[in-house]
């Protein structure tokens, strides 16, 4: 046998077979490879643009958007900046109002799969099994036209309850005022936030030290409620509760939106809660059996052990695929476009169809959703690692 | 008992029963009332629509034999899968039977009842006809796979995809229709087929690319992958009618249909590598090493060592990309392309059905057709995940 000392003097590979080389090598050819083709991709581009006459830079933003935005106050001489700022906020107002409401259809649906009442279990199952295996744009169009649309119309709407307005045009719902001393409140409940902040902290301290019962949640919830009830007695309620109102055709107060808002937002409100449910559901399931039984064997109540030794790892496991599932209802808010309520997408859209450029625009439509969705991923891995089990 | 144990432990469980059984009781009878005062005369016109879009009515023969190729095709592949599950389940001494025609049927009867309504709607034998040659040609194919030779069965991938495109030339060569032409549920069930396809073999090399060990390469792919996860598929399809154009030399211009299909291409890709990648990272890392120690080239470990395992691994979830690409294919109705949603909205506006209200007809129907797609291979997918013992090693 041949032995070969790997000290110096022994023969180096050739080049060609020189692992430290080809390294850099297969690199270099990667990275030429990768320039290449965006080069080709750049050079056909702007090639095309001017032979066409198109413009290449971002001057059109300031020019007037030249078309009246449906589902808005954007007139023809709005320009295409403030346009496509009205369909960011239209696209966030999605999801401020349907994140929420997803979540809590979706915690509660995952944790009726796994009801041991028959029933509650059955319907659940079902409602999670038609609405996962739809596709979500189907949805969005049958809830414009085949709930929304089938609305009364306008001049003559309905009024359920007393509390709702509702017409196939736009639909209002209860929401709340600010009269003065508004400002004042919430300067005080976001103090006594701060200062339930020390009191938990407080708490902690103590449970460390003495081992007694912190019920810190107790104390520092307790606290922000206490105060806030407070200073809403003594500055007279600063929120009221605003009850639409129907004088003729003109509606004041409540919440108002488009009926293609309310389409949009319950429609995908429907469909990505299946999928939290799934989400909660196999995140519970996923607790080994044992845990539940160690639990019962330290004489835990039902609940304790939800509330303990379930729940807590049960949320460690199900958080980063839920914000990919808000992520995904924050992507699917763009199908609005099917429905012609004024997003992003749509206004972009719009103003394409009305002879801007089309690069930049879907560039700069690209770029705000990436922006997005960068950031929140940026939040999920700071949380993973936050979140993660310390293991040995 | 049952009842008693399940619906009324406790008072508590007995309203939630009370409460909830009436929800039910309404709903299904809310259902069944829609279902039989419906009139289903505008699905029963524009059925064929609805199938194959403004495929040429003489040329239907094309269509039929391409189903009655792919459901062969699909057979085959489950038979020798079959077969290949059964090797494996005797390789480990444990006990291997195939399901019977009882729990194929409790695990697909929605596959089965949609394609009894389907034939229901329709006057003519042809499409009776095409089903019955169809399930007869998949079922002979699934016995033949199973009966196949090991040396067959190892090719049996190139088979499949061979037949696929021998049902693709049907429709295409001696008079047929390009893809441009084509449209309804058959536009959709292409662009998904097609899609994840052509996305396999640039998902395969990202995956590989992010993980590799080259710093160059793993930037190249992360920054594609997050790039393209970033952004709804919808601004990628608007950038393929109204821009790809741009990108591309003078002269050659892509119909709609190809446009969308680099569209869904570029985007699949990246989803694929990220399943791909988590097929890579379930392979036991000794398992690179051993084959290290065997003197193994790099290129030769990852070929025959880590692909075979990682590649099984993702069965279940590719088969979950290619479901959510198949309810996502119906956003090219968005950008004027003939797939099954946007031809409900050409039947709705029909002068015969024209603000009838029909679209609580047409569009549950399209709807029922994507459902059950899905339905079928999310429970295969399950099925399969089992049998491969995938996650259990």
């Amino acid at each position: 046998m041949d032995v070969t000392p790997s000290t110096v003097g022994a023969t180096r590979p050739p080049l060609w077979r020189d692992l430290r080389v080809l390294r850099v090598v297969i690199q270099i050819v990667a990275l030429a490879a990768v320039g290449i083709v965006l080069y080709v991709l750049w050079f056909n581009l702007t090639n095309n643009l001017r032979s066409q006459g198109i413009r290449t830079d971002f001057g059109f933003l300031d020019q007037p958007i030249g078309v009246n935005i449906a589902g808005s106050n954007i007139g023809s001489g709005a320009t295409v900046r403030r346009a496509l700022g009205v369909g960011i906020r239209n696209t966030a107002a999605l999801a401020v109002v349907g994140l929420p409401l997803l979540t809590v259809l979706g915690v509660v649906v995952g944790i009726a799969r796994l009801s041991t009442n028959w029933i509650v279990s059955k319907l659940a199952a079902v409602y999670v099994e038609v609405f996962r295996n739809l596709p979500p744009l189907l949805i969005i169009v049958f809830g414009f036209r085949a709930v929304v649309l089938r609305l009364p119309p306008p001049r003559d709407p309905a009024t359920p309850f007393d509390l709702f307005i509702v017409s196939n045009l736009s639909i209002t719902v209860p929401g709340f005022t600010a009269v003065e001393g508004f400002a004042t409140f919430w300067l005080t409940v976001a103090l006594a936030a701060v200062a339930a902040g020390g009191v938990w902290w407080w708490r902690t301290r103590v449970f460390d030290r003495t081992g007694k019962p912190h019920h810190r949640i107790l104390w520092s919830v307790g606290l922000v409620v206490a105060v806030a009830a407070v200073a809403y007695a003594i500055l007279g309620r600063p929120i009221r509760l605003s009850i639409p109102q129907l004088n003729g055709r003109a509606i004041s107060g409540g919440f108002t939106g488009f009926g293609s808002f309310f389409a949009v937002m319950g429609a995908l409100v429907l469909y990505q809660a299946s999928h939290v449910a799934e989400i909660v559901r196999g995140s519970i399931q996923a607790i080994p059996r044992g845990q539940n039984e160690a639990a019962s064997a330290l004489a835990l109540s039902p609940f304790q052990r939800m509330r303990h030794v379930v729940l807590p790892q049960a949320t460690r496991i199900a958080i980063p695929p839920t914000i990919n599932q808000y992520l995904n209802y924050v992507k699917n808010t763009s199908l609005a476009i099917a429905v012609g309520f004024a997003d992003y997408v749509n206004i972009a859209f719009q103003a394409i169809g009305n002879g801007q450029p089309a690069p930049q625009l879907i560039l700069i439509v690209m770029g705000g959703y990436l922006f997005f969705s960068l950031l929140i991923s940026l939040v999920v891995n700071i949380l993973n690692r936050r979140l993660q089990l310390v293991t040995r | 008992m049952w009842m008693r144990r399940n619906l009324f432990p406790t008072w508590w469980d007995s309203l939630l029963t009370v409460i909830f059984g009436v929800v039910a009781v309404w709903g299904a009878v809310t259902l069944v009332q829609f279902l039989v005062t419906s009139d289903y005369t505008i699905i029963r016109v524009n059925l064929a629509n609805f199938i194959v879009g403004r495929f040429p009515r003489d040329e239907l023969w094309r269509p039929a034999v391409a189903l009655v190729v792919t459901l062969a095709a699909i057979g085959f592949v489950a038979g020798v899968a079959s077969a290949a599950a059964r090797a494996v389940a005797l390789d480990e001494g444990s006990s291997f039977r195939s399901a019977s025609f009882v729990e194929n049927l409790r695990r697909q009867w929605p596959l089965l009842v949609t394609i009894f309504v389907v034939l229901m709607l329709t006057e003519t034998w042809g499409p009776r006809l095409t089903v019955l040659v169809a399930v007869a040609a998949a079922f002979l194919a699934f016995i033949g796979g199973k009966r196949a030779p090991a040396a067959v069965r190892r090719w049996a991938w190139l088979l499949a995809l061979v037949m696929l495109g021998v049902a693709y030339a049907i429709l295409v060569v001696a008079g047929g229709v390009g893809w441009g032409g084509w449209g309804g549920i058959q536009l959709n069930i292409f662009l998904t087929v097609a899609g994840i396809l052509l996305a396999f073999p640039l998902g395969l090399v990202l995956a590989l690319g992010r993980r590799s060990s080259l710093p160059a390469v793993r930037l190249v792919s992360v920054s594609y992958i997050e790039l393209i996860r970033g952004v709804p598929l919808i601004t990628l399809l608007l950038m393929g009618i109204f821009a790809i154009g741009f990108f591309l030399p003078a002269g050659i211009r892509p119909g709609p249909v190809a446009r969308v299909l680099i569209a869904i291409t570029l985007f699949e890709a990246a989803y694929i590598a990220e399943v791909v990648r988590g097929g890579l990272q379930s392979v036991h890392h000794g398992q690179v090493e051993a084959s290290q120690a065997l003197g193994m080239a790099p290129w030769k470990t990852t070929r025959l060592i880590v692909l075979p395992q990682a590649l099984r691994a993702t069965i279940p979830a590719m088969v979950g990309q290619f479901i959510s690409l198949f309810k996502d294919t119906t956003l090219v109705s968005l950008v004027g392309l003939f797939d099954v949603l946007t031809i409900s909205g050409v039947a709705n506006a029909q002068p015969a059905f024209l603000a009838q209200g029909l679209e609580t007809v047409t569009l549950p129907f399209v709807g029922l057709l994507f459902w059950v797609g899905s339905y079928a291979m999310s429970r295969e997918a399950r099925r399969l995940e089992k049998r491969l013992g995938v996650g259990e090693r």
